[in-house]
């Protein structure tokens, strides 16, 4: 049914030679630009990616990302790599992206996605800068037909996101987009973008599903919100948040795959 | 004298019904008072027994915590400018409940987490006797009490800024701050026996500390146990300012402002400022409490920003009556 899901990687794509005047020297300083260059760039294009690429935590691809040289995303570290092209997201480390600038490297600043709609669009941005178009526009092919597929209606299991801090995502944002693809409604859709939820009124707004983030090591007070007893009273089934959830590529499949599964 | 009590304690009730009554749900009064009571309407009950009870019981815990502590404090070292946030108590309590936080002993025995800062409001106050002593200068104090603030202060940064959780270090605000979103009737059961047992050596300190405003010799010939005073102040001060810091963050002025404000009430003598201190305090935080959910609920609002708003300018008009009267 799925096929991106099941492929080992995407290798196959990764045969093929770069166009013309593609850049030979690319680094990429931010999560979702290293997984979608990791996707798309040919052998030996791709000279580095982020630090966080690697993180089990944060990225969908930590396993692959092993085999690429990491970066801590300082401009003398990057300027030093000799790079033809930096890829950054919007809001990746201002100073940092704007020095490099200014040093004459060109860059290419990439917006997160914030719908299922905008993976198309990112995947397309990034086999245009890399001059991969073929395999972009192969993988998006993929990617499209996959959702089709996997995609439910929406059901009456209403769900609320709900992570460190109360924080919790309204309409207009990835992680709705992959709610609704699963079949949940959520409850929150009358909010657009995120923000913080007061306990009380998540309570209030009855729930029937918690969909929350994956502590992390070491305590924190903000996570400790997750564990009130007031949580616990309502005992809703629950689901987790993941690194599949945060970027605009295909692993988002994935998280509506997981989610459904966790849903049944 | 009865009457200043009586008005303090119904100012107290009145807040906390305030405190229970308002949130960012906006329930009916008579719907609330329902659910509180016999437990009627499922969600709403949920509401006022596991979210808004424990807040409004944490209020009045934490502030006559602080407020008994400032004025025990004050009368001990006869000195107007202690206040256990300037003097590095609750920096030093907030430390020990970072580091019990931080190293899992929290999470692996509840009691570690009162107890770890208990250990650092007990270093803070010996310290702090140690540094100024009874009779140090005002001077003397307040540079003791920099000292142990910023360094206590310092080191929970660093453990904050050196954990592995990405949330941790955006806590540091929090433990500087103090607030009281979304605490549990866990937090009160751990802190409550700490805080009673506090508040009893502190109130039973007042025959003493009135003896002590004519001099410690005068105090010892009234059969006054000088050392004996000592050792429960600083148990006192450390079990009620450590347990009120492990739950709420360190929320600073509380100490200072209730009994200054409340001493020309009921006037000088420390036995009757102890009580109305706590009573005090108790309001002052609830009122806080209930302004940070009034003014902004969705933003979580630091206790000690309002309180220091309060708090700051007093202690600048405090400095001020002072110098008019060298």
């Amino acid at each position: 049914m799925c096929t991106f899901l099941g492929a080992p990687a995407m290798g196959e794509f990764l045969g093929a030679p770069t166009i013309g005047d593609a850049p030979q020297r690319v680094v990429s300083l931010n999560l979702c630009t290293d997984q979608l260059a990791m996707l798309l760039a040919a052998p030996g294009q791709l000279i580095s990616v982020s630090r966080l690429a690697s993180d089990p935590r944060s990225s969908a691809m930590a396993r692959q990302a092993a085999s690429w040289p990491r970066n801590a995303g300082q401009a003398e570290e990057i300027f030093l790599l000799n790079p033809d092209l930096v890829l950054a997201g919007r809001y990746t480390a201002r100073a940092t992206v704007s020095m490099l600038e200014r040093l004459g490297i060109p860059v290419q600043r990439f917006d997160p996605a914030s719908g299922l709609d905008e993976v198309p669009d990112r995947i397309a941005k990034m086999g245009e800068v890399l001059g991969r178009e073929a395999a972009a526009t192969a993988l998006i092919a993929r990617f499209e037909a996959d959702l089709l597929s996997l995609r439910y209606e929406v059901g009456t299991v209403r769900a609320a996101i709900y992570q460190a801090n109360g924080y919790t995502l309204g309409s207009g944002t990835m992680a709705a987009d992959i709610m609704e693809a699963a079949g949940l409604r959520n409850l929150m859709a009358d909010r657009p973008g995120g923000g913080r939820l007061p306990l009380e009124l998540l309570v209030m707004r009855a729930p029937d599903m918690l969909i929350t983030s994956t502590p992390y090591p070491g305590a924190s007070r903000s996570e400790e919100i997750l564990s009130h007893p007031v949580l616990q009273a309502m005992a809703l089934p629950r689901a987790n948040t993941g690194p599949d959830w945060i970027c605009g590529t295909p692993y988002v499949l994935r998280a509506i795959r997981d989610l459904q599964e966790a849903a049944r | 004298m009865i009457r200043v009590f009586a008005g303090l304690g119904a100012l107290v009730l009145l807040l906390f019904a305030a405190s229970l009554l308002i949130g960012p749900a906006g329930l009916p009064v008579s719907d609330s008072i329902d659910a509180l009571f016999r437990g009627e309407g499922e969600a709403i009950t949920l509401v006022m027994r596991e979210i808004r009870l424990p807040r409004a019981l944490l209020a009045v815990m934490v502030g006559a915590s602080l407020g008994l502590s400032g004025a025990a404090l004050q009368g001990y070292l006869r000195n107007p400018l202690a206040e256990p946030g300037l003097i590095g108590v609750s920096g030093s309590a907030a430390l020990g409940a970072v580091l019990a936080i931080q190293s899992g002993l929290a999470a692996a025995f509840a009691l570690a987490l009162p107890l770890a800062a208990l250990g650092g409001a007990v270093g803070a106050v010996v310290l702090i006797l140690l540094l100024a002593g009874p009779r140090g200068s005002a001077l003397t104090l307040i540079l003791a009490g920099i000292a142990i603030s910023a360094l206590a202060g310092a080191c929970t940064s660093l453990v904050l800024n050196l954990s592995p959780n990405p949330f941790a270090a955006s806590e540091i605000v929090f433990w500087l701050l103090g607030s009281l979103a979304d605490r549990s009737m866990q937090h009160v059961g751990l802190v409550a026996p700490f805080m009673a047992a506090g508040t009893i050596a502190l109130l039973s300190l007042g025959r003493g500390l009135d003896a002590l405003t004519l001099g410690e010799d005068a105090a010892a010939a009234l059969g006054i146990d000088l050392a004996r005073l000592r050792l429960m102040l600083i148990l006192g001060v450390a079990a009620t300012v450590g347990a009120a810091t492990a739950v709420a963050g360190s929320i600073g002025f509380v100490g200072l402002v209730a009994p200054h404000v409340l001493r020309r009430a009921v006037g000088a003598k420390p036995s009757r400022v102890l009580p109305a201190s706590a009573l005090g305090g108790a309001a002052m935080v609830l009122a806080a409490d209930i302004a940070v959910r009034l003014i902004a609920p969705e933003r979580d609002l630091k206790l000690g920003v309002l309180i220091a708003l309060v708090g700051a300018p007093f202690f600048l008009r405090l400095i001020l009556t002072q110098r008019r009267e060298m």
